[in-house]
């Protein structure tokens, strides 16, 4: 007989009378499993929006110092398509509101469409940067040159034709701290429209009811958290003095 | 809830092994193979997965150290070029305090405990928790690969524009290290902030939780909210590195301090992620110890929010002489000093728990006294620091490699060590021999003060920091600190062979050694793999000692 | 009493956001959207930021509440949000106070 004033075999817990397939060993209820796993997504985010924070610190520094030079170089982007996509992002948010929405109530043909419009909606944006993205970093031609300590071809990171090192400083920060920005919330993309995908295949094989569809939840809340840093970043980045 | 051991003396905790068992299966022996142990989900296995990598890394963080204090030896720079010890005293630092202190209690005793102590079954998302297992090693592996590779030599802080622009050494391998394990730590931190606001057994409010279970609260906050700014920081470093940007190069229209900046809002936090486990540990064992409850629980609760909160705001200390403005630097000074107070607040509620306890002195109090003077004088040498016109002179000496030392190993390390004799048996069932076990505390006490004081003479007297050469009429006293690592070192090698030794052939240990309090000790020693087989009812405080008069049987 | 039925039931109501409010939020993106582009191009001289940065924050306020149904969730949820924020300012507004500050002393001369 073990001692310890709990006596109990050590091993398996009972079996809970017809647990839920989904319920994990350590949790009571399938309420403290989606409560613990929201409120964990939550404290990720928290997490992401200091680490955004950093890089927008960063910003603000330098376009407190360099107004001017961030207004010239704002003005080289392209505000149609920062436009479209600031609509895009918005619109695959209402898309994967509206995929939960149909987990609330079952409907199962319902999430799939959701979801797959929203992944279009979130390849439709990736695309859109793309083209702006070589429209910016890659001209006609690379080139050569620079001090790059593991790329000597650090050149190929230009604004339009010009090599950055000929850049004015104030408009190569800038550019800078663009694609950082930019770039960072385009890795969180790609990184959604991965689980993405994944959430896609089990909502084909009708995993998700009203009483389960935790993964839906939570992607959700990661994909509108993408969406509010792309809220702010298109001010900050795309309309900076534009009015003259 | 009776002991099942009978005390041979109420005066010491201690207690014999008669009747003590151990039992059939528990977490350790319930599996084994490789698969058992590197795809567990178990949070107690987990625990010592990062134990012996911790373990690990701690000697490997040690023999940078010792390279150091013997270059130390005599004032020329005569063992190693300045080149070599730069790298030394880098690796010295960056596996020390990423790959060693920061994970050390969280990852190793709190995995371990925080279910135990809160009636739950498992962390709430154990897989995570592997996962954060898996980032600490592959981080290491990259810091491993930056000193076969040729170290970096930077200094840990990693400073911009030496460390973007200039330096040759294995920076971008070393950067990567460091972000890797930031994100075992964020994920560590996420764990925990979950499980205790959904996890808590029935009944166990916040107010009834153990202050180990707060300590460890307080200190996800931080790795949740600090970890990534420096994790962003290290990315725009590589960037600035690899594609030579300007963001932090002043020759280009960019600032270096905006590099400090992002690099101490998270490292000034961070030193608080090391201390405050430790304390949640002292909290525990000065209870256990003086079989009283602890004086002052809420306070104590509160002080480590309080500690939590305000180390976010005095970042700036560490830059008072890099070029920020007075007023900035006047406003970051003033929280420093504020800062110190719920510490103080710690000391002087442990102290009061000894007042009229029954105090004694197994191992795990000897390094709790050793804990409460050591942190303190850290501590106090702290607000020297924080006085800007104080600061301005012993910046960058060994004035402030000493007031961290204090902190650092007096303080956490000391906790450490506290904290795994205590739970030994809980963890492996055994009883840890207590005569080696005291002996090494005394060395490790000795070691300590030998190495570390004369630090604070010299770097008041101006001996600089990160210099592998120094004037000659300082020689003495670094021969001493040299002398005390040695025996500090071996006062660390001892644990780990009694320690190795008692897995298999200590005693047994039984439920409860120490006659102590907690949901930790209501269950066998080891524990089985899930913990407890029906969620526990809490209905009464943890440190619910009541006061035992000492008597003789 | 079996401990595991005492388990207080933390877990939040489950509320269903009604669709019409999801496609009212949407549009209210939307419009929003497009008047910040428009303010963008009005000179408003300093106010130009903080018009830009105030329409953004109810965007975002916006899909906070409503999305991610903040104004339904627990009190904690509501809390890690505002901490959040919160930490994000310190980080900004202490940095700041370096930088607004820089200027504001010269340099310190030599004293010959």
């Amino acid at each position: 007989m073990p001692d310890g004033a709990l006596a109990h075999p050590a091993g398996h817990p009972p079996a809970h009378a017809a647990a839920h397939p989904r319920l994990q060993h350590h949790f009571d209820t399938l309420g403290q499993q989606k409560d613990a796993a929201s409120l964990g997504m939550w404290v990720f985010i928290a997490q992401e929006i200091m680490f955004f924070g950093g890089m927008f610190t960063a910003y603000m520094v330098f376009r407190m110092w360099y107004p001017a030079g961030f207004a010239a170089a704002s003005n080289e982007l392209d505000i149609v398509l920062g436009g479209i996509n600031t609509a895009v992002l918005i619109g695959s948010s209402l898309t994967v509101a509206m995929a939960v929405h149909a987990s609330q109530e079952g409907r199962q043909r319902q999430i799939v469409w959701y979801l797959v419009a929203t992944l279009v909606l979130g390849v439709v944006f990736l695309v859109i940067k793309y083209f702006e993205y070589t429209a910016k970093l890659f001209p006609h031609h690379l080139h050569a040159g620079g001090e790059g300590v593991l790329f000597p071809a650090v050149g190929w990171f230009d604004v339009g034709a010009t090599p950055l090192a000929a850049v004015a400083p104030e408009v190569r920060i800038f550019m800078v701290i663009y694609f950082a920005l930019t770039g960072m919330h385009a890795l969180h993309m790609v990184v959604g429209i991965g689980i993405l995908l994944v959430i896609l295949w089990m909502a084909r094989r009708g995993a998700f009811t009203p009483k389960w569809y935790t993964p839906v939840e939570i992607f959700g809340l990661y994909w509108h958290f993408v969406d509010i840093i792309w809220i702010f970043l298109f001010p900050l980045l795309y309309l900076v003095n534009r009015h003259h | 809830m009776s002991p099942d051991i009978t005390p041979t003396s109420t005066a010491s905790a201690t207690v014999t092994a008669a009747g003590a068992v151990m039992p059939a299966r528990h977490y350790l022996n319930e599996s084994g193979g490789w698969q058992s142990w590197l795809l567990t989900t178990d949070h107690k296995r987990i625990a010592l997965l990062y134990l012996f990598s911790i373990t690990a890394l701690f000697f490997v963080g040690g023999f940078f150290a010792l390279a150091v204090r013997l270059e130390l030896l005599t004032p020329a720079g005569d063992l190693m070029t300045s080149d070599t010890y730069n790298r030394a005293f880098t690796l010295h630092g960056v596996v020390m305090v990423f790959f060693f202190l920061i994970p050390s209690i969280p990852a190793t005793l709190g995995n371990f405990l925080l279910p135990l102590m809160l009636g739950a079954k498992d962390l709430a998302f154990p897989r995570i928790n592997l996962l954060s297992w898996y980032l600490y090693i592959i981080g290491a592996a990259f810091a491993v690969a930056a000193m076969v590779g040729g170290g970096v030599d930077t200094g840990w802080t990693f400073y911009s524009p030496y460390s973007s622009m200039a330096s040759n050494s294995r920076v971008l391998t070393g950067a990567v290290g460091v972000f890797i394990s930031g994100f075992s730590s964020i994920l560590t931190g996420l764990n925990f902030i979950v499980t205790t606001h959904r996890m808590r057994a029935p009944g166990m409010t916040w107010f009834r939780m153990p202050l180990f279970v707060w300590a460890h609260y307080a200190t996800s906050l931080i790795m949740i909210l600090g970890t990534p700014v420096v994790a962003i920081t290290i990315l725009l470093l590589a960037y600035e590195r690899v594609l030579r940007v300007g963001i932090f190069d002043p020759n280009i229209g960019g600032d270096p301090v905006l590099f400090q900046h992002l690099f101490w809002f998270y490292s000034h936090p961070a030193v608080y992620i090391m201390v405050l486990p430790g304390m949640g540990v002292i909290s525990e064992l000065v209870a256990a110890f003086s079989r009283k409850n602890i004086f002052g629980y809420s306070f104590i609760a509160f002080s480590s929010l309080a500690i939590a909160i305000l180390g976010f705001l005095v970042w700036g200390h560490h830059m008072f002489v890099a070029g920020i403005t007075p007023y900035s630097a006047l406003v970051f000074s003033i929280i420093s000093f504020l800062v110190a107070v719920p510490s103080a607040v710690k000391v002087f509620n442990w102290t009061a728990t000894l007042y009229k306890g029954s105090v004694s002195y197994e191992t795990p109090m000897l390094y709790t006294f050793g804990f409460i003077g050591l942190f303190l004088i850290g501590g106090l040498t702290g607000l020297f620091l924080a006085s800007l016109g104080l600061d301005v002179h012993v910046h960058d000496t060994y004035f402030v490699v000493a007031h961290f030392h204090y902190i650092m190993v007096g303080g956490t390390l000391m906790a450490y060590l506290g904290g795994l004799h205590y739970w030994w048996p809980k963890i492996t069932g055994k009883l840890y021999p207590e005569g080696w076990a005291k002996l090494s505390a005394l060395m490790v006490f000795v070691g300590f003060n030998l190495t570390f004081f004369p630090q604070f003479i010299v770097g008041y007297l101006g001996m600089p920091r990160r210099y592998h050469m120094y004037p000659p009429e300082f020689q003495v006293l670094n021969v001493l600190s040299t002398a005390g690592a040695t025996i500090l070192g071996a006062g660390y090698v001892l644990p780990m062979i009694y320690f190795a030794w008692s897995w298999r052939n200590g005693r047994i240990a039984g439920s409860n050694p120490f006659q102590a309090r907690g949901l930790e000790w209501e269950t066998t020693s080891p524990p089985p793999t899930f913990n407890f087989d029906r969620t526990p009812l809490v209905t009464e405080a943890t440190h619910s000692y009541a006061h035992e008069e000492a008597r003789v049987a | 009493m079996d401990p595991q039925l005492a388990r207080v039931e933390e877990h939040e109501h489950e509320h269903i956001v009604p669709r019409s409010l999801y496609y009212a939020v949407f549009a209210a993106l939307m419009v929003l959207t497009a008047v910040t582009v428009g303010a963008a191009f009005v000179d408003l001289g300093v106010l130009n930021v903080g018009v830009a940065l105030g329409i953004a924050v109810v965007k975002a306020a916006l899909v906070v509440l409503f999305f991610m149904h903040v104004k339904y969730s627990s009190r904690l949820v509501q809390l890690v949000v505002l901490a959040s924020i919160f930490w994000l300012l310190i980080l900004f507004l202490i940095t700041l106070s370096d930088y607004v500050t820089r200027g504001w002393m010269a340099a310190p001369q030599l004293v010959r």
